[in-house]
C-alpha cells in the first residue's frame, strides 16, 4: 500500500463549503465519505461542475454526480423541478460548484490573492474525468438523502500563506 | 419599486426572484451580466440592485464602480461567493451599501435587502 501527502489546508475546506451550502441551498446534511486520491478515470459521471482556480493557489475542483442525484439536488437548490433536459439544469449544478469553490476559497488563507474561474459544466452519460499526470486529484465522497456526489480537488499552493500552516495527513491509496 | 438581479446564474435569479416577491417586491428585471445591466439601465432605472461579482463581459466590481461614476444614490447589494475580507473592504470602496455571501438563506438575503432599503431611505430623508 503507497501513502501519499496530503495536505487538509485544499481538503478540509472544501468538506466544510459543501455541507454549509449543501445546507444553506438544498436543505440537505452531505454524509461525507474518507477522502482517496484518484488513481484511474473511474469514477464516472454523467454531469461535471467545474470551477479553476488560479493566482497564489491553482488547480481545480469538479463536483461530479450522476444523472438522478444531480436532478434532485438540482431540483432541491433551485426549488422547482429541474430534469436534465430542463434548461436550468447545467446553470443549477454550475452554480452549486462556483458556491462550493468560492466558499472554500476564503479558508486557504489570509494574504492570499486567489482568483476562480465562471463554471463549465459537463453534460454527457458515463464520462470521464482523467486524472492530471502533474497533480493528484483527490476525491471526497459525499452522500445525502437525494442522491450521492463527488468532489474532486486538485490544487497546488503556489505561494505560502501567512496565516495557514500546512498540516499534511497520510491518505492511504 | 423596481429591482434589478444581475447574475450570470438564471438558477440564482430565480431564487432572489421568490425572495423579493415574498417580500413584496414583483417588478424585477434580470440581467446576466454588467453590460446588460448597465443596458437596461439605460432603458429605465431600477431603484435596487443585486449585483454578482463573478460574472462574464463585465464583473459587478466594475458595474459597481461605472454605476458609482454617475449615481452615488441608488441602493446596490453585491451577492456573491467571494467572502474574504479584501474582497469586501474593494466592494465597499467601490460603493456597494451591503454584502451578502452566497450561501444565502430567504431570510438572510432578506434581511440584507430591508436593511440597505433602511438605510437607504433614512439616508435620503437625513
Amino acid at each position: 500500500m503507497e501513502t501519499i501527502s496530503v495536505d487538509v489546508r485544499f481538503i478540509n475546506p472544501f468538506i466544510r463549503s459543501v455541507h454549509n451550502v449543501f445546507k444553506t441551498m438544498c436543505r440537505l446534511e452531505p454524509r461525507v465519505g474518507k477522502p482517496y486520491v484518484k488513481v484511474s478515470e473511474e469514477p464516472y459521471a454523467d454531469v461535471s461542475g467545474v470551477i479553476g482556480f488560479s493566482g497564489d493557489a491553482s488547480g481545480s475542483i469538479v463536483l461530479t454526480f450522476m444523472f438522478d442525484a444531480a436532478s434532485k439536488i438540482a431540483t432541491a437548490f433551485a426549488g422547482v423541478p429541474i430534469t436534465p433536459e430542463h434548461r436550468d439544469f447545467a446553470d443549477a449544478i454550475g452554480e452549486l460548484a462556483n458556491m462550493v469553490a468560492g466558499n472554500a476559497k476564503k479558508e486557504f488563507g489570509e494574504g492570499l490573492s486567489i482568483s476562480i474561474s465562471l463554471p463549465n459544466v459537463i453534460v454527457g452519460s458515463h464520462h470521464a474525468i482523467s486524472p492530471s499526470k502533474s497533480h493528484s486529484i483527490i476525491i471526497v465522497p459525499c452522500e445525502t438523502d437525494m442522491g450521492s456526489f463527488n468532489v474532486e480537488v486538485s490544487m497546488v499552493m503556489e505561494k505560502k500563506s501567512v496565516a495557514a500552516k500546512a498540516q499534511p495527513v497520510g491518505a492511504a491509496v | 419599486m423596481k429591482v434589478m438581479l444581475v447574475d450570470d446564474s438564471r438558477t440564482i435569479r430565480n431564487i432572489q426572484r421568490n425572495v423579493l416577491s415574498q417580500l413584496g417586491y414583483t417588478d424585477i428585471v434580470e440581467a446576466g451580466d454588467g453590460v446588460e445591466a448597465l443596458a437596461r439601465m439605460a432603458e429605465g432605472m431600477p431603484e435596487l440592485m443585486l449585483i454578482d461579482w463573478n460574472m462574464p463581459n463585465m464583473d459587478g466590481i466594475t458595474l459597481v464602480r461605472k454605476i458609482r461614476e454617475t449615481n452615488k444614490t441608488i441602493p446596490l447589494i453585491m451577492v456573491t461567493t467571494e467572502a474574504e475580507k479584501t474582497r469586501v473592504i474593494e466592494a465597499i470602496k467601490a460603493g456597494v451599501n451591503n454584502y451578502c455571501i452566497k450561501p444565502f438563506t430567504v431570510e438572510s438575503l432578506g434581511e440584507k435587502i430591508n436593511q440597505t432599503l433602511g438605510k437607504a431611505t433614512a439616508a435620503a430623508t437625513a
